[in-house]
């Protein structure tokens, strides 16, 4: 534990953490103490107030001195905060939509409305945990806090087929790609005697064998690039997202995700800045291979979940392309991404939430069609979204892709930022079937839908997202701004400050 | 008041939409709404020209605002001699719109007039933009609104067709445009700035290495020749032109591509752009030809009038890429002929297919009789189009002309030349079956109305503007020249030396 921290007590290094922890084991306990048929919404508002506790907690954290804690396990700095408030933010939403898309009371699950919300809640604790921690065994439990209640929570619609399905293939699937990322800790651990993040450049130039380092690089990046869902460890996207409920994908593909990406970052940038100039052209592989497999595929996609699952693929891919860029800016363009991306990401699965219902029963783009009629704000709020992802201008979309193709140009890849673009152009069009579909007039007769009702809480986070939509995308520089100083928190970091640059060509190689 | 025009240009419109959005949607209080809206961002657009010093280079009505930092975007707008009667034709075109879409849009028509108006901020934004981002922004943003209208309001000719003509116009720009982005993002790499004047002068210092100047170059080119169309890249006009709706189809074609081309190829990439010359006039001469042999052999009106509209705006690009003053000045006067022209065109097919419900031409016939006025505002407006002398057709096209046949190319003219009577040939025979000969039996079918009081109110203005511009050009081309002598400064030699001998020749 270093100087500076030692005024600090522990404890406060990880206080939202233990704020969501607290908020979670007060749901269950509630939960348990609440007779069988009364109803859990209250249970929801309690895990909502929780996760805006611990936000606030995130934020105070801004206060101390950065530094790190518990021997050296979680470190706090302006990075760990940037995610800690944007996952928290997830999170707060992604409970605001459940709250209108509770399961109907006959449904089988109406039981388990409480845990639902623990579950929530209990995630968002192993995700905020993962951005801070700087121990990769932390890392590892963090991640199955994290993994574990999405697995739970993906399967939450267990009276469907396709709910039990999403479960176990994401569970299967996740399991795999966790022992991956483990056996590439103990591979990491046998080459330089740390799981330290911070410590591992330092060791690797005199790491026993160099490839050890590589193949423990390699199964650490297998584990996390599935949990981003980048090409080629995709195919489980679109199966889960379809199976799961719509709250819990608003959830899932952003917040879980957020988390990996930032594990990603400080990964290559603390633990293997020398190794770049080999990660860098793989990044790149990856990122070409994620928007062109992910747009490909949305465009056959008649399911919107489906669609959406593909077209998050493609995102994984646009942000990757950040790591094209040098350094710092290369991070705090990812990490602008990764907001930009969660806030329309989390506004469309709430549209689709209301949309389609807990039960799902309209889950293709056809049945959005007349949706602006039925709803005026529901569908234009939607085609707002829509124009997001799509990156237009004055949009939180299009200053996310601005700043990582601009990035990677500034790297020098002008084909990655050209191959980027044209690949956004080719995602517009399956956007904008689904947004001129919304658009379009109702097919005469033969309209039995009713009009989709907006509630409080639903509503709450309609608007929280449309607003951060265009503020992300009007006035980007305070998020920016936050990236930013996120990413100058790496500047700190005692090992790669000074990468040994004659042990660098070795690497290389 | 100067200072803040364009904002004001700018921010009525939008206020106007959010205004529209807000009230009940009951009869006609959102068209009223928005034509007020529109009639008072006409009159601010009015203040430009009425306070626009002729003498002075360079920018006027400047305001520039730092926006965000890192990227340093800056709100920069203004106006010189080459914008600024595009932003008033925008003006104008708005209320005429407005009254257009009068009787066709019926239902939500909040919707409507709030996207409408949304459309016409964006239109002047590029206009004024003097910042690159800014201008892309905008730029954009006029993609949204005309696709969403030709979606929800296309007039529905077969099933699916405004949608399949909506996704068709908005993918063949957006995804155009991707290069674009790519190149400002380059440019921006490289110089730090996405101000139109540094940019400017950091490319004629020689700084930035020519090779991938090239390709920035060209991607500003493809960007900028699809909105326009050039032929080759303009598979979305006719049908965009057969499914929107009168109001945004009048303003769909040509202004933003050719203001662009002028403005950000021609003048950020003066080298570039003499190479890419020799190209683009061909594409010119052979759009004139294609489009005009295409519109002779139309059987459907939206569509001869679509293919017409590729002719006459090759005519535009031709004036571009001869690189002389009196072609430029030419190019200009014909995208605001273009604007004028073909919104009353627009405007009068739409009365027609409001009237007799088809588009087809052969079920027209011998309509004088029944409505004189009607056909007499068509006659005039076709004759703009073809380019009879006393109407601003010809003086676009004769600067066009003229110019290429002397300084640039006397077999391309020639070509040329062969247009301007292929354009005769289609509209006048479009204006004979149309409304003369035996009267159809639509025609006898249908009862008698000719123009009412607000089809008036649109079409008159039009056709007193064709007349005053083909009788007083000079009101016009003084200022349209101060704002090319800008463009034409970053041209150097080639412009100077031919910007003498067209000087001689006017």
């Amino acid at each position: 534990m270093n100087s500076i921290s030692a005024a600090v007590p522990d404890i406060y290094r990880i206080l939202p953490e233990v704020v969501l922890t607290l908020t979670g084991v007060l749901i269950m306990l509630i939960d348990a103490a609440m007779p069988a048929a009364s109803s859990r919404r209250g249970l929801g508002w309690l895990g909502a107030f929780g996760v805006m506790a611990a936000l606030w907690a995130s934020l105070w954290q801004l206060s101390l001195p950065a530094g790190t804690a518990f021997y050296n396990t979680v470190q706090t700095d302006a990075f760990s905060v940037f995610f800690h408030v944007l996952i928290c933010g997830i999170v707060l939403v992604s409970l605001l939509i459940s709250l209108d898309a509770l399961p109907p009371d006959s449904s089988p699950v109406q039981h388990h409305r409480g845990e639902y919300f623990a579950l929530m809640v209990f995630g968002a604790v192993g995700m905020c945990l993962m951005t801070s921690a700087i121990e990769l065994l932390v890392v590892f439990i963090a991640l199955e806090i994290s993994s574990i209640s999405t697995y739970i929570l993906a399967g939450f619609r267990k009276h469907t087929g396709k709910g039990p399905e999403a479960a176990i293939k994401y569970f299967l699937l996740g399991s795999f790609a966790t022992g991956f990322l483990l056996y590439g800790v103990a591979l990491i651990f046998g080459a330089t005697g740390t799981t330290q993040i911070n410590q591992i450049a330092g060791l690797i130039p005199h790491a026993r064998s160099s490839s050890l380092v590589l193949a423990s690089f390699a199964l650490l990046m297998v584990g996390i690039l599935f949990k981003v869902s980048a090409a080629p460890f995709h195919v489980w996207t679109p199966d889960v997202y379809e199976g799961a409920p719509s709250p819990v994908v608003a959830l899932m593909s952003t917040a879980p995700k957020a988390a990996a990406f930032a594990l990603l970052i400080r990964l290559l940038y603390s633990s293997f800045p020398m190794l770049q100039p080999m990660w860098m052209p793989l990044m790149w592989i990856i990122a070409i291979l994620s928007m062109t497999v992910g747009n490909l595929a949305a465009l056959r996609q008649e399911n919107v979940k489906r669609m959406l699952a593909y077209s998050s693929i493609a995102h994984a891919g646009y942000l990757l392309a950040a790591f094209a860029g040098v350094g710092f800016t290369g991070i705090a363009a990812a990490s602008f991404y990764i907001a930009a991306y969660s806030a329309m990401q989390v506004g469309i699965f709430a549209v689709v939430t209301v949309v389609s219902g807990y039960n799902e029963d309209l889950p293709l783009i056809a049945d959005f069609r007349g949706l602006i009629y039925r709803a005026p704000v529901l569908g234009s709020v939607l085609i707002f979204f829509l124009a997001s992802l799509i990156g237009i201008p004055f949009t939180a979309g299009f200053f996310g892709k601005f700043y990582s193709f601009s990035t990677a140009l500034q790297g020098g890849a002008v084909w990655l930022g050209l191959i980027g673009l044209l690949n956004s152009g080719l995602a517009a069009a399956y956007y904008l079937k689904l947004a001129v579909t919304v658009a379009q007039p109702p097919a005469a007769g033969a309209q039995k839908l009713v009009t989709p009702r907006l509630g409080l809480a639903v509503g709450t986070a309609l608007v929280f997202t449309a607003i951060a939509t265009l503020i992300l995308g009007i006035h980007p520089q305070h998020i920016l701004g936050a990236a930013q100083a996120g990413a100058a928190s790496f500047s700190k970091a005692p090992a790669s400050a000074n990468p040994p640059a004659a042990e660098n060509v070795r690497w290389v190689r | 008041m100067d200072n803040v025009i364009i904002s004001l240009i700018l921010l009525a419109p939008l206020a106007g939409a959010l205004l529209v959005l807000l009230l009940p949607d009951r009869g006609k209080l959102p068209a009223w709404a928005a034509l007020a809206t529109a009639l008072v961002t006409f009159l601010l657009t009015l203040h430009l020209p009425a306070h626009f010093n002729p003498g002075a280079q360079g920018f006027q009505f400047v305001q520039d605002i730092p926006w965000i930092a890192n990227p340093a975007i800056r709100y920069h707008v203004g106006v010189d001699g080459l914008s600024l009667w595009l932003v008033v034709l925008t003006g104008l075109l708005a209320p005429i719109g407005v009254l257009a879409s009068w009787k066709t849009v019926k239902e939500r028509s909040k919707v409507f007039y709030a996207f409408f108006l949304l459309q016409q901020t964006a239109m002047v934004g590029v206009f004024v933009s003097l910042d690159l981002m800014l201008y892309y922004g905008f730029w954009e943003l006029s993609l949204i609104p005309m696709a969403i209208l030709i979606a929800m309001y296309g007039r529905g000719s077969s099933e699916n067709g405004g949608p399949k003509a909506a996704t068709r116009f908005f993918l063949y720009t957006f995804i155009s445009s991707a290069p674009l982005l790519v190149a400002l993002l380059w440019l921006y790499a490289k110089t730090g700035s996405f101000q139109f004047s540094d940019l400017q002068s950091a490319i004629a210092s020689g700084t930035i290495p020519a090779g991938p100047l090239c390709w920035a170059a060209l991607a500003f080119l493809i960007a900028f020749a699809v909105k326009v169309p050039v032929l080759g890249l303009h598979g979305w006009l006719p049908d965009t032109f057969s499914e929107a709706p009168v109001s945004m189809a009048m303003v769909v074609a040509g202004k933003l591509g050719l203001y662009s081309l002028i403005r950000f190829h021609v003048g950020l990439f003066p080298v570039q752009a003499h190479k890419a010359a020799p190209w683009m006039i061909a594409l010119a001469a052979a759009g004139i030809l294609y489009g005009a042999l295409l519109a002779l052999v139309q059987k459907d009106f939206w569509k001869l009038l679509a293919y017409g509209t590729i002719s006459s705006l090759s005519f535009c690009t031709l004036g571009i890429y001869g690189f002389t003053l009196a072609g430029l000045d030419g190019s200009v006067f014909q995208t605001i002929n273009e604007g004028v022209i073909g919104a009353a065109l627009f405007v009068l097919f739409g009365v027609l297919y409001d009237r007799y419900g088809t588009s087809q031409i052969s079920q027209y016939g011998g309509l004088t009789k029944k409505t004189p006025v009607l056909a007499t505002v068509f006659v005039i407006a076709s004759l703009a189009m073809i380019g009879l002398p006393m109407l601003n057709g010809f003086i676009g096209e004769f600067l066009v002309l003229s110019s290429t046949f002397t300084e640039v190319s006397r077999s391309w003219a020639t070509a040329g030349t062969i247009g301007v009577i292929l354009s005769a040939a289609y509209m006048l025979t479009l204006v004979q079956r149309v409304f003369y000969g035996p009267q159809s039996q639509l025609s006898l079918s249908k009862p008698a109305s000719d123009l009412e009081l607000r089809e008036k109110f649109v079409l008159y203005p039009l056709a007193t503007l064709m007349l005053v511009m083909g009788i007083f050009p000079n009101l016009w081309l003084s200022e349209i020249e101060t704002g090319i002598r800008g463009a034409a400064n970053a041209l150097s030699a080639p412009i100077s030396n031919s910007a003498s001998s067209a000087g001689g020749q006017q």
